[in-house]
C-alpha cells in the first residue's frame, strides 16, 4: 500500500493539471492498542508546510486542499512519530493510528537503558551487559554469581552449572534468545551450553512464576538475550582482545550489527577461546584446558506492527578434565583424598587429553509477529536445536581414542504466544508448545549407555495475566498445563532388572531377551499443573514488596529413570528408578526493595516445599572385580528449603560507592530429618568501588568474597577395606572444605578515539592473595585445590 | 495478506517436522552395545616348579558393574616349601568368544602393572616378567612358600598409567603407584 502511494505521489500531480482547491480532510488520531483518542498530537502538514493540533477527541480539520497528495507527520510525546499520505480527490476522512507505548511494553526503563523484565511478583534481577563483559573470558555460570542467592555446581573451574536457591540442573530453565536449551542438563558435569560472549544482558528469575517458560522451573530461569535491535540507520561493533595469565589463556571476541530504519537489521558475533592448564596455588591442574568456539548470526525485520528474525547459533566447547580425577574404584577416591594433592601434576601444557568432553550446540530459530490493533499480539516461533555431546575417558587399546559417551540430542519446538493488552491495566498471555525431542545414544562407543535411546513428545498450554489494579497495586497469577511422553528403548543388564524387582512389575515391557541382557521399551506419560499467583504494592515512590505463590511440576529426567552403572569419577554404581514420579514444589517467595538517591536494599525471602523430590542417596555397596562400589540410587523424599538474600548499595560521595550482597540458604530432608547435600554455605561478598566520569569513566573496585564452611551437612561417610592394609578405611566424602576468603581487584578506563568510537581497557586480578582454597560444590574437591590468583588484561574497542 | 502468507509458511513448516517425527517408528530399536575393555574374568594359575597339583584362582564377574559379585573359585591349597610359577590371564566374557585382555596388557605393558599383597606374609611373590624400560608388568610372576602354614588373603590389584618410576614401584610396592585400578581381586588361599 505504500510503495502504490508513493508512486501515486510522482503520478497524480502530473496527469492532473486542472487545480481544484475546495475538499476538506478530516483526520482522527487513536491509540493502535485500545482505539482511544489522542489529544494534542501535532500534525505537519508537508505539502503546505502548516501545523495543526488534534483536538480532545483525536479529530484535525485541514480544509481548502487541493487534488493530489497529502503529506502528514503526526508526532505526541509519548508516541513514535509517524508518516502518512493520502491522495486527495474529494473531502476525506481518515483514521490514523498511533502507537502510544513506544517501550515495549514489557520494557522499562532503567539508569536510561531499556532492560527487559519477565516478571511483575517474582524475585528477578538483571545482570547488564558491562557486568557480564567481567566474566566473559569466564562462564555464564560465573557471570550469574553476581546474583545473590545464585551459586555455582562445578566440575573444576571450566564446568559451571548454575544453581539458584539450592537448586540446579534439571530444575532451571535456560533460555537462549527465547529457545529453552535443550542440552542434557541433567548432568551435573554438563554446563549449559551458551557462549557468554553473545549475551548482552542475563536475567535470573528465582522460582517458577513466570509460566510462559515452562512449568517444571522448581528453582528457577536463566533469560539470556542477545542485544536489543535499534531501529535506526547504524552500524556499529565491538571486538575485545582478552589474555589471563591462569592457564594463559586468550579470548577473542567480536560483533558487528548493522540497523536500519526500516527495521532491517542484521548482527553477527563470534568468539574464540583458548586456555591450558590453570594453576592452583602450589601446582598445575592437569588437563584442565579449554577450547571453545563460538558463532552467532541473526538477521531480521523490526518494527512496532510486526516483525521476524532468524537466528543461528553455533558453540563447540572441548574441555579438559582434571587429570588426577580420573580413578578406578574407591581404595583410589581415599589415595587421593588423603594425599591432599592431586596425584597427577605435571608441567604447565595447553595439551587438552583424555579425560575430557567435546560438546557442540547448535540452535537455529526463526519467529514472527504481529501486532493487531484493538487486540494485541501474536508471536509464533519454531527452533530446532541439535546437542552432540562426546566424553572421552582414559581407556586402552584401540578404543583409546573412542568416545565412552556419543550422545545426540535433537529438538525441533513450536511455540506460539498471544499477548492481550488492549486494555490498559490488563495484560493477558496465552499460549502453546509442541515439543519433539529425539535422543540418540551411539552404541560404537563400546561402553553400555548412560541413558537410553528415546522420544519425547511434549505438548504444554497456559495462560497468566497482569492486573494493574491502580498505580501501585499490581497483580499476577497463570496457570499451565503440560503434558510429556517418553518412549525410551533401553538395554538392561538381567541382573540388574532382576535386583530392581523390575521382574515383578514390568515384565510386560520387555520386547526381547539376548541371554544376559533385556530390551525393554518403557513409555511414560506425565500431566503436569503449574500455577502462580502474586502482588506487587509500591509502598511509596522509594519502595516496593512483592509476594508470590507458585506451583511447580517437574516430570523426572532420563537419568533419574534409567541410571544404571558405575559413575567413574565419583567411584560410585548410580541406579535410576523406573518407579518414580514427578516432583511437586510448592514456593512462597517475598521481596522488600527500597531505593533512594544514595541507598538501595533489596531483600529476598523464599520457602519452597518439595513433595517426592528426586535425589541420590547411597543404599549400599555392590561389588566388582574392581573392588567394591558404593551404589546410590535415585529416591523420593520431602524437603523443604529456604534462605534469605540481601544486596545493598550505599554512594558514600560522588566518587565512592560500597556494595554487600549475602546469601543463606537452608535445605532439609523432611522424611529423613537430615541436612540435604550439596546445599550452597552462606556467602558474604563486600566491594568499594571508585568511579570517576571525569577521568575517562575511571573505575577501580576491590571486592572480598567470603564464603563460610557449610556445616549443615548429610553424612554419607562409609568404610570399606583396604586390601593393602586390610583394614577397614573410613571413606570421607561428606565433610565440606573450610571457609575461604578471596580479594578480587578490577579496573576499568575508556578512551574517546573518534566521535563514534571508544577503547575500553580493563585490568583486574582474581584471588588477588593467591589463597589456597577448596569449595564445598566443587565435584573436584576430593582431588585438588580451586584455581590461584589471575591476572586478566583486556582491550575493548567499541565502534 | 502478508500476514497469512508467513502463517502459512510456519503451518507448512510445522507439518513437515511432525510428520518427518512419525516416519521413522520401526527402525529405532537401537543395537546392543558390545562392551568392550570390560574385564570380566581374572585367573592366575599357578604351577608348582617340580610338578604336582596345578592351582587356579579365579575371579569371575560376568554381569560386570551390575549386582552380581563376583565369584571365587580356588582350585586347591598351595603346599607348603613350594615355587610356583604364576601367570595371569584376563578376559571379557561379555563378548563372544571372550576377549582376551591379557594381550592388551601386554600391547601396552609400559601402561599396567600388576600388585600383589599378602597380608601375612605367609608367602612371597616376584616379578617374572619386564616390560621395555625394564619395568615389571606381572603377568607372570613366581610364588614361593615356606614351611609355614595358614591362610592368606592374596590380593592382585592391576593398575593403569601407574607411576612405574616411582619409589618402591618397581619393587612391587603399590603405595607410590598412582594410575587408576582396573581390577582388584582378593583370594583366601590357604598353604599346608
Amino acid at each position: 500500500m505504500k510503495y502504490l502511494l508513493i508512486i501515486l505521489a510522482f503520478v497524480v500531480p502530473k496527469t492532473i493539471s486542472a487545480q481544484n482547491c475546495t475538499y476538506t480532510f478530516i483526520g482522527e488520531i487513536s491509540d493502535f492498542h485500545d482505539a482511544t483518542p489522542i489529544v494534542g498530537a501535532t500534525v505537519h502538514i508537508e505539502n503546505l508546510d502548516k501545523y495543526v493540533v488534534s483536538d480532545i477527541n483525536g479529530k484535525f480539520k485541514i480544509e481548502n486542499l487541493c487534488e493530489g497528495n497529502l503529506n502528514l507527520t503526526i508526532s505526541h510525546v509519548a508516541c513514535d512519530t509517524k508518516s502518512v499520505s493520502f491522495s486527495i480527490n474529494s473531502d476525506t476522512y481518515e483514521t490514523i493510528l498511533l502507537e502510544h507505548h513506544i517501550e515495549d511494553l514489557e520494557e522499562v526503563t532503567i539508569n536510561g537503558k531499556t532492560v527487559k523484565e519477565n516478571t511483575n511478583s517474582g524475585q528477578e534481577t538483571i545482570i547488564k551487559s558491562q557486568d557480564i563483559y567481567k566474566y566473559n573470558t569466564l562462564s555464564l555460570g560465573d557471570a550469574l554469581k553476581e546474583v545473590p542467592g545464585v551459586s555455582s555446581i562445578n566440575t573444576g573451574s571450566t564446568i559451571v552449572k548454575p544453581v539458584i536457591n539450592g537448586l540446579h540442573s534439571s530444575r532451571l530453565i535456560v533460555l537462549n534468545n527465547n529457545v529453552r536449551l535443550q542440552d542434557q542438563d541433567w548432568g551435573i558435569e554438563h554446563a549449559p551450553n551458551i557462549d557468554i560472549n553473545s549475551a548482552d544482558q542475563i536475567s535470573v528469575i528465582k522460582g517458577s512464576g513466570t509460566l510462559a517458560y515452562g512449568g517444571d522451573a522448581i528453582g528457577g530461569i536463566i533469560v539470556v538475550n542477545p542485544n536489543r535491535v535499534i531501529v535506526k540507520d547504524t552500524l556499529y561493533g565491538k571486538t575485545s582482545i582478552n589474555g589471563y595469565s591462569n592457564g594463559r589463556g586468550f579470548l577473542i571476541n567480536s560483533s558487528l550489527n548493522k540497523s536500519f530504519k526500516s527495521g532491517w537489521f542484521a548482527n553477527v558475533q563470534g568468539s574464540f577461546k583458548k586456555s591450558g592448564d590453570l594453576k592452583s596455588p602450589d601446582y598445575y591442574l592437569t588437563n584442565t584446558g579449554l577450547n571453545s568456539k563460538g558463532i552467532t548470526l541473526r538477521a531480521g525485520k523490526k518494527s512496532f506492527e510486526s516483525g521476524f528474525e532468524a537466528y543461528y547459533s553455533y558453540l563447540n566447547s572441548e574441555i579438559g578434565i582434571l587429570r588426577a580425577s580420573h580413578i578406578g574404584n574407591i581404595n583410589d577416591l581415599i589415595n587421593a583424598i588423603n594425599s591432599n594433592q592431586p596425584l597427577v601434576a605435571e608441567d604447565f601444557s595447553y595439551d587438552i587429553n583424555n579425560p575430557k568432553q567435546d560438546v557442540t550446540h547448535q540452535i537455529f530459530k526463526a519467529n514472527y509477529y504481529k501486532r493487531f490493533k484493538n487486540f494485541g499480539k501474536i508471536d509464533i516461533q519454531y527452533d530446532y536445536q541439535e546437542n552432540q555431546r562426546f566424553e572421552y575417558d582414559i581407556r586402552v587399546g584401540d578404543d583409546r581414542d573412542k568416545p565412552a559417551l556419543d550422545l545426540n540430542l535433537t529438538t525441533h519446538t513450536l511455540t506460539s504466544n498471544i499477548l492481550l493488552d488492549a486494555k490498559n491495566n490488563f495484560e493477558h498471555n496465552a499460549g502453546v508448545l509442541f515439543r519433539f525431542q529425539d535422543n540418540f545414544a551411539n552404541p560404537d562407543t563400546g561402553v553400555r549407555r548412560l541413558i537410553p535411546d528415546y522420544e519425547k513428545y511434549d505438548f504444554g498450554a497456559y495462560f497468566t495475566t497482569n492486573w494493574n489494579v491502580n498505580s501501585n497495586l499490581s497483580l499476577d497469577a497463570g496457570i499451565r498445563y503440560d503434558y510429556n511422553f517418553i518412549n525410551a528403548y533401553k538395554y538392561y543388564k538381567t541382573s540388574r532388572w532382576e535386583e530392581r524387582n523390575y521382574d515383578q512389575e514390568f515384565n510386560d515391557l520387555i520386547i526381547d531377551d539376548l541371554g544376559t541382557q533385556l530390551l525393554v521399551n518403557p513409555e511414560f506419560t506425565f500431566h503436569n499443573i503449574s500455577l502462580s499467583a502474586g502482588a506487587k504494592y509500591n509502598l511509596n515512590s522509594n519502595s516496593y514488596i512483592n509476594g508470590q505463590y507458585s506451583l511447580t511440576t517437574r516430570p523426572p529426567n532420563p537419568s533419574e529413570l534409567f541410571s544404571d552403572g558405575l559413575h567413574h569419577s565419583a567411584a560410585r554404581i548410580e541406579l535410576g528408578d523406573l518407579r518414580i514420579k514427578q516432583e511437586v514444589s510448592n514456593r512462597i517467595s517475598s521481596t522488600y526493595n527500597y531505593s533512594k538517591n544514595k541507598f538501595q536494599l533489596n531483600i529476598e525471602g523464599f520457602y519452597n516445599h518439595i513433595n517426592n523430590f528426586i535425589y541420590l542417596k547411597p543404599t549400599g555397596v555392590e561389588f566388582t572385580i574392581r573392588g567394591a562400589f558404593p551404589v546410590w540410587e535415585y529416591q523420593t523424599t520431602n524437603v523443604a528449603l529456604y534462605g534469605l538474600g540481601l544486596a545493598v548499595n550505599y554512594q558514600l560521595n560522588d566518587r565512592f560507592s560500597i556494595t554487600n550482597k549475602s546469601s543463606f540458604t537452608k535445605g532439609n530432608d523432611l522424611s529423613d530429618n537430615q541436612d540435604l547435600i550439596d546445599i550452597p554455605p552462606i556467602n558474604i561478598s563486600n566491594q568499594i568501588k571508585y568511579f570517576n566520569s571525569d577521568l575517562n569513566n575511571l573505575s577501580i573496585s576491590l571486592k572480598s568474597e567470603w564464603v563460610l564452611e557449610q556445616t549443615d551437612y548429610p553424612n554419607f561417610n562409609f568404610e570399606t577395606l583396604n586390601p593393602t592394609t586390610n583394614q577397614n578405611v573410613l571413606v570421607d566424602i561428606s565433610t565440606p572444605p573450610s571457609a575461604y576468603h578471596l580479594l578480587h581487584f578490577d579496573s576499568n578506563v575508556d578512551f574517546k578515539i573518534t566521535e563514534n568510537s571508544r577503547l575500553n581497557l580493563a585490568f583486574g586480578v582474581s584471588n588477588l592473595l593467591d589463597t589456597k582454597y577448596r569449595s564445598y560444590l566443587n565435584r573436584l574437591r576430593f582431588f585438588a585445590d580451586d584455581v590461584g590468583r589471575n591476572f586478566t588484561l583486556k582491550i575493548q574497542y567499541n565502534y | 495478506m502478508k500476514t497469512l502468507k508467513h502463517l502459512s509458511y510456519l503451518l507448512i513448516a510445522s507439518l513437515i517436522f511432525v510428520s518427518c517425527s512419525d516416519d521413522d517408528d520401526n527402525n529405532n530399536i537401537p543395537d546392543p552395545v558390545n562392551e568392550e575393555e570390560v574385564i570380566t574374568t581374572v585367573t592366575a594359575t599357578l604351577t608348582p616348579a617340580g610338578g604336582g597339583t596345578v592351582v587356579t584362582l579365579q575371579s569371575q564377574d560376568l554381569d560386570g558393574d551390575g549386582p552380581d559379585a563376583p565369584v571365587i573359585t580356588i582350585s586347591g591349597n598351595l603346599a607348603a616349601n613350594t615355587t610356583y610359577s604364576g601367570s595371569l590371564d584376563l578376559l571379557n566374557e561379555t563378548e563372544s568368544p571372550a576377549e582376551s585382555i591379557t594381550e592388551e596388557i601386554e600391547e601396552e605393558a609400559l601402561e599396567h602393572q600388576f600388585f600383589f599383597d599378602v597380608s601375612n606374609d605367609l608367602f612371597s611373590v616376584a616379578y617374572n616378567d619386564m616390560d621395555a624400560d625394564g619395568n615389571p608388568i606381572g603377568l607372570d610372576f613366581i610364588v614361593t612358600t615356606d614351611a609355614t602354614t595358614g591362610t592368606e588373603a592374596f590380593t592382585i590389584t592391576l593398575r593403569h598409567e601407574p607411576s612405574k618410576d616411582a619409589a618402591g614401584v618397581s619393587a612391587g610396592d603399590i603405595t607410590n603407584a598412582g594410575g587408576e585400578t582396573d581390577v582388584e581381586v582378593t583370594f583366601n588361599v590357604t598353604v599346608q
